[in-house]
């Protein structure tokens, strides 16, 4: 932060933006926003977040790599789709939203303790496991998340929905320890190998394992 | 009067016969209106009603009728009789279509139909069939005074029509700034990248075009006469001055770009790196000729980052810029920009906008540049300021909103704007002229009583009926086209020239058949003024919005009629009341104020005179009938060819006459005026103002005559205007002056 000089200069040339035309999802298309607005007045979220799509665009192009990469916006996206399909210029917002949260994960620069990434975490690592998602086991992992204490009083706070899910027969306290999965779960593994290493050679990364990168 | 012989026709069709009693209209026309004939039909506009009226003007010699049917806007081709006067009474949208179809209605709706009707024979009979200009010219060439991208094309397309042109350019060479250009804006699909002009290949079709006359490095002297036979004397620089007649004029003096220097916050004339895009024109010009990169001016080192300041010393709202946005230099910069992207996408190069205003394609082009990857920054620039090699660009982010900077700039290009080369401001006094320090030098040099260029509307262009007429100056003949008209861009000057040419050769073609131009269009009436009651007072001359009139050694007015536009402001001026139309005059109107018939004070019914504009008003008091927006039957409705036109001793007469109520409906006025006549309506709320005193000598209520402006589309709110001032004469109560006329 010493050097405003120097960090102006980095600001203004563009770097960020060449970045996320090569690295990220649809991100070829920021260019293209012509800041009318429409999309930050779509928003389901419009209000409550820090930055909408609007802003995310003008502050890539700004090259605030930190603070775009950092930010919590795109993690809130609902993916409801109402901006894309209302912008004039035709951005396939939501698609870039993801594509920017994705690529922050994957540099480890995405907010620490973000509950959707979290629970997007959870999830992938649930389903991939047996092609199958654990719900049980899932719900358990996603409330013990912020630690053992925190965990207890919220299943105790749901505990009567808990009891109606069961008498309903949505819930099979034996999946605690057995999971279903699907046929091929070797298979499965395999396809989902593949498609890291295309995405990793489309976009020039060293293969690496998904999950927590810092 | 010996030969006049008159007739009146009353129509029963549309409903008229089951609404009013039209028998006793035919003897109110013979009696009262003392008509020598008139008749009865179910259905006048019929060939068999129209036959009718013409076997009277051929068998009986009929020269003067009044037809009440519908209003004077509806069947004018079957009531077309060349060669006698005629009056139309407003039976159906004034009278039945106006008041609602009861009982209680009838006995005041008969009322009004036999007034118009009566107002018809009083009309008629101050008629005179008008016998048309007898001062016609008869040239038929252009004079093309510019010789850039409007100027040209003005001049091509007047050949392609078949119309000699004479073009006078100051410069030695044609093209205008269009010839300083390195490329144009896109003007065809898919308008992706900038274009070649052209300009060459134009100036080389102009050069060799047997119709037109070349004439550089000159200037205009002296313009003299009126449409049809304009006397332009041309000083040429080196050689002998020139004398040319031509029939119209097209002014194409297009602009001077706004002077870096006057913008020191944003580094100009500081610094060699700050051009405007004038000035990286040039460049992009020299470094294509040499075949290189655009390369810093300063040092001619490498050009790695480019800003575009937009609106640079425009849309200004401090007062010591322009005010105006000038509309084309949005889409200049993108241009601009990519010059640099398409000869190297590694240069940086950032446009700092508050609003990007690409019209039109415009939108494709600015599209085209975001793909290439120019940045687009909304924001405000603070200040530019040499910085080591290149320049600092301080700004307002006005997205992010954030102060931010860009620190080392190439180049900076601010976009600024266009100054119309107008010639003098005629409205500014000749006393604060001597103490201006760059004394405006005249373009046309008119021998014009009013003064030498055309009249100016706002921030020095020339005024030219913006909202509704858009070609059409305040001195007829003479048309300005391109950029000294408003701010804009080659694609539009290309449009308003070829504009301009029509509407300058149509000029020429009525000037010759002594007709008026624009908007009476075809109209062969014109003034006529008796000198020997003329009192010198000038009020016509400085009045007429068209600046028709010049005077003469002894100071009396001097009538152009090919000038003129028959707005009829003079006569509406003149104090002494010496001007007239044949068809139109202090007594036509007179007439028809005078043949109301007056009910006593103590009837309960007052009546109202309104006085309204037939471009605007009337037409919209037409369509409220045609809808069925009823509105009071005590108004009686004349229309005036412009409230300009309306001679203070109507209102006189009026009142005396025991009017309990004037209103006057006119169009818009101010800067963003909607008179056909451009002036008119506005000298007459000068004039109204005035009236204030004449009510109160005699100790009347200033209510008593109201004006409003009101435009054509007002179909609900002039019936509304018409039935709350009734309420408000109620509320004040009859003229005391009913009786002594
Ligand atoms: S709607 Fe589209 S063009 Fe408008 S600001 Fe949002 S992304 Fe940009
Ligand atoms: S798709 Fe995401 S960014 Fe777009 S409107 Fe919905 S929540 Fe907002
Ligand atoms: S065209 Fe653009 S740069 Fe020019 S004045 Fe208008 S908004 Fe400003
Ligand atoms: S005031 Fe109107 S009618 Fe009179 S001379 Fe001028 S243009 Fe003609």
């Amino acid at each position: 932060m010493g050097d405003l000089n120097q960090q102006m200069l980095d600001k203004y040339r563009n770097n960020f933006l060449r970045e996320v035309e090569e690295k990220v999802d649809d991100g070829g298309w920021v260019k293209m926003c012509m800041q009318c607005g429409v999309c930050a007045g779509s928003c389901t979220f419009g209000p409550d977040w820090e930055h909408t799509p609007q802003k995310i665009f003008m502050m890539i192009r700004a090259g605030k790599r930190e603070e775009v990469l950092g930010s919590h916006s795109m993690w809130l996206c609902t993916s409801c789709y109402n901006c894309m399909v209302r912008c004039p210029r035709e951005l396939p917002i939501t698609h870039i939203m993801h594509g920017l949260a994705s690529y922050a994960h994957r540099l480890g620069l995405a907010p620490k303790n973000q509950p959707t990434r979290d629970f997007s975490l959870i999830f992938w690592e649930n389903c991939t496991k047996t092609g199958r998602v654990n719900e049980l086991r899932m719900t358990i992992s996603v409330y013990f998340r912020e630690g053992f204490m925190s965990g207890v009083k919220k299943m105790w706070t749901l505990r009567n929905i808990g009891r109606g899910l069961f008498f309903a027969k949505r819930l099979n306290p034996l999946e605690l320890f057995v999971s279903h999965g699907c046929k091929d779960k070797d298979g499965l593994r395999r396809a989902l190998k593949k498609a890291d290493e295309i995405e990793a050679r489309r976009r020039g990364y060293a293969v690496q394992p998904r999950g927590y990168s810092s | 009067m010996a030969d006049m012989k008159t007739a009146a026709y009353i129509c029963k069709g549309c409903g008229i016969g089951e609404r009013v009693d039209t028998a006793r209209m035919a003897k109110v026309a013979t009696k009262e209106g003392k008509m020598h004939l008139a008749r009865e039909h179910d259905f006048l506009c019929s060939a068999a009603g129209v036959q009718t009226i013409q076997d009277d003007i051929d068998k009986e010699g009929v020269t003067h009728l009044v037809i009440a049917a519908c209003s004077r806007r509806a069947k004018t081709e079957a009531f077309h009789f060349p060669g006698v006067a005629l009056a139309r009474a407003n039976i159906r949208e004034g009278v039945i279509w106006a008041r609602p179809d009861t009982a209680e209605a009838r006995e005041t709706t008969q009322e009004m139909a036999d007034d118009y009707l009566r107002m018809g024979c009083g009309e008629v009979k101050k008629m005179k069939l008008p016998g048309g200009n007898p001062d016609t010219g008869h040239a038929k060439r252009l004079l093309v005074v510019g010789g850039g991208i409007s100027g040209l094309t003005a001049a091509l397309e007047a050949s392609k029509t078949g119309y000699q042109v004479v073009l006078v350019e100051k410069s030695a060479e044609l093209g205008g700034w269009t010839a300083e250009l390195y490329r144009r804006m896109p003007f065809r699909e898919p308008y992706a990248d900038p274009q070649h002009t052209g300009m060459a290949e134009l100036i080389k079709e102009v050069a060799s075009d047997a119709n037109i006359k070349l004439i550089t490095n000159a200037v205009i002297a002296k313009t003299d006469g009126a449409p049809g036979r304009f006397k332009v004397d041309i000083s040429v620089e080196s050689g002998p001055s020139l004398t040319e007649e031509v029939g119209a004029i097209i002014q194409a003096t297009g602009f001077t770009t706004y002077d870096i220097a006057r913008l020191p916050e944003l580094g100009g004339g500081k610094s060699a790196n700050v051009i405007d895009q004038a000035g990286l024109e040039r460049l992009a010009k020299e470094a294509a000729d040499k075949g290189q990169p655009i390369r810093r001016p300063s040092d001619g080192g490498e050009v790695k980052c480019v800003v575009f300041v937009q609106c640079a010393g425009q849309r200004d709202g401090s007062g010591r810029h322009l005010a105006y946005c000038s509309g084309f230099c949005c889409g200049a910069s993108v241009k601009q920009a990519m010059y640099f992207k398409d000869a190297n996408p590694a240069i940086d190069t950032v446009v700092i906008y508050d609003d990007l205003r690409l019209p039109g394609n415009g939108e494709d082009f600015y599209r085209s540049a975001q793909k290439k990857g120019v940045t687009f920054t909304k924001g405000k620039v603070a200040s530019v300021e040499a910085k080591g090699d290149g320049c600092e660009v301080k700004f307002r982010d006005l997205i992010l909103d954030e102060d931010a900077a860009i620190a080392a700039a190439d180049l900076v290009v601010l976009a600024t704007g266009q100054v119309p080369n107008s010639g003098v401001n005629i409205d500014i006094p000749e006393e604060e002229v001597a103490k201006m320090e760059v004394k405006p030098v005249s373009i046309l040099n008119l021998a014009y009583r009013q003064g030498k260029d055309m009249p100016q509307l706002t921030h020095g262009f020339t005024d030219s009926h913006f909202i509704c007429f858009p070609y059409e100056t305040r001195r007829t003949g003479i048309y300005s086209a391109g950029p000294v008209r408003r701010p804009m861009d080659i694609a539009q000057a290309v449009e308003d020239a070829t504009g301009a040419t029509l509407k300058a050769i149509q000029a020429m073609e009525n000037a010759e058949l002594g007709r008026a131009a624009h908007p009476r269009s075809g109209d062969l009436s014109y003034p006529i003024v008796q000198l020997d009651g003329c009192t010198q007072c000038k009020r016509c001359t400085v009045e007429c919005p068209f600046g028709a009139i010049d005077e003469d050694e002894k100071t009396y007015p001097v009538f152009n009629e090919s000038r003129c536009r028959r707005c009829g402001t003079c006569m509406g001026a003149c104090p002494v009341r010496v001007i007239s139309f044949e068809n139109y005059s202090c007594d036509t109107v007179g007439a028809q104020i005078k043949a109301v018939d007056m009910p006593d004070e103590f009837s309960e019914k007052p009546r109202i005179l309104v006085l309204a504009c037939e471009n605007d008003a009337y037409p919209a008091l037409d369509m409220a009938g045609m809808q069925k927006n009823c509105y009071s039957a005590f108004v009686r409705v004349i229309p005036v060819r412009c409230l300009g036109s309306v001679n203070t001793i109507w209102i006189t007469d009026a009142l005396n006459a025991g009017f309990d109520g004037i209103m006057m409906l006119g169009c818009k006025h101010g800067e963003d005026y909607q008179c056909h006549f451009v002036k008119g309506s506005e000298l007459a709320s000068v004039r109204m103002s005035k009236v204030d005193d004449t009510l109160k000598q005699l100790a009347l209520e200033a209510e008593r005559v109201i004006s409003h402006e009101v435009a054509i589309t007002d179909i609900a709110r002039v019936p509304q205007l018409i039935n709350d001032y009734a309420a408000k004469i109620n509320e004040i109560g009859m003229s005391p002056l009913k009786g002594f006329a």
